[in-house]
């Protein structure tokens, strides 16, 4: 008899246990881009991959249970009392520094000697900072050369930031070649623009 | 012969291993602000979090009631975890020259803050976050998600 009481009472709990779990919802809240428009899109996602929602309103707020996706919209206030804190608690947005050199070389031009003390200061003021040098050429020469040339141009930039006392673990070095030109020009065109180094401190 | 052949198995081949494994590992962010509890699990074991604590694929981040983390990924993702929670990093590959990669996130369970990166901008929907009832594609955005509200 209490074996059988037993058995109907863990029956019942599951039963709580499974509806509570169909109940529950998970959420998703928009926050604001910098100029406090939208900062872009969440979708919505079946398991195969097919956009059931979008999510792309400044405070709009998608609860999601399976395919059943209801939206509305909060206010601010109700959005900083729920995660304002978890939001002061992203780490700060990483700090891009450009340097130039002189042409064909390695050698950094005298009015990028600013730019690279304010990169150290940012690189001392961070915690548990990392530096990413990424290196870029103009369109002149193969593509596949210039990935070989702005990775070295980069790994030259890694080592002039450790001898200037950045930890080695704490400095990659990447290339992207003519991908990324800051100037936009036609293919083999000479931009001294576009032969630069941007160092990303985050 | 036999003997090189054996030299070959006993030495160079785990040598070559250790060296997959050694960039298998590679870093894909780190730890930026951790505090009250909040600790990183690794292959089953738990590590303190400390601002410059490198993090791995696989990691879960974990915070208890009173913890708060803060990290930045390779792509210049941020996120944010609240009290409460269990972040799984289960998926991320990101290539730094073509800006192409995939991240996947699990919400175990309490929040999360992102802030998305490159790997979403350049493909949308490469940056995903699966919650237990939901799964979310990232277009370039700014948004919290909560688990089981």
């Amino acid at each position: 008899m209490s074996i059988g009481a037993n058995t109907v009472l863990r029956g019942v709990a599951l039963s709580v246990f499974l509806m509570l779990a169909a109940c529950a919802r998970d959420t998703v809240t928009l926050l604001p881009g910098a100029d406090g428009g939208s900062s872009g899109t969440v979708a919505v996602l079946s398991e195969d991959g097919e956009s059931i929602a979008l999510i792309n309103e400044p405070y709009q707020v998608g609860s999601v249970r399976g395919d059943a996706v209801s939206t509305r919209t909060a206010s601010a206030e109700e959005v900083e009392t729920n995660y304002g804190d978890l939001i002061r608690t992203l780490p700060a947005e990483p700090a891009i520094y450009v340097l130039y050199f002189e042409e064909g070389t390695t050698n950094l031009m005298q009015r990028s000697a600013p730019e690279m003390k304010k990169l150290l200061a940012d690189v001392a003021e961070r915690p548990g900072a990392e530096v990413q040098v990424t290196g870029h050429t103009d369109a002149v020469g193969k593509a596949a050369d210039n990935d070989i040339l702005s990775l070295q141009r980069a790994a030259r930039v890694r080592d002039l930031l450790i001898g200037m006392g950045v930890p080695p673990g704490d400095v990659i070095s990447v290339g992207r070649g003519e991908r990324a030109l800051l100037i936009e020009t036609e293919d083999e065109v000479e931009e001294p623009r576009n032969r630069r180094v941007e160092v990303t401190v985050r | 012969m036999s003997c090189l052949r054996a030299l070959f198995f006993l030495i160079l081949l785990p040598a070559l291993s250790i060296a997959t494994i050694g960039t298998a590992f590679a870093d894909i962010g780190r730890v930026k602000s951790a505090s009250g509890a909040a600790s990183i699990e690794r292959n089953g074991e738990t590590i303190a979090a400390e601002p410059g604590l490198a993090l791995h694929e696989s990691d879960t981040l974990v915070t208890g009631n009173d913890g708060k983390l803060g990290v930045t990924f390779v792509d210049n993702s941020r996120f944010s975890a609240g009290p409460n929670s269990r972040i799984e990093l289960s998926h991320f590959r990101f290539n730094a020259t073509t800006l192409e990669g995939q991240f996947d996130t699990r919400l175990q369970k309490g929040s999360v803050a992102i802030i998305s990166g490159q790997i979403a901008k350049k493909t949308p929907d490469a940056m995903k976050v699966r919650t237990p009832s939901s799964i979310l594609g990232v277009r370039g955005t700014e948004f919290v998600v909560e688990a089981n509200q």
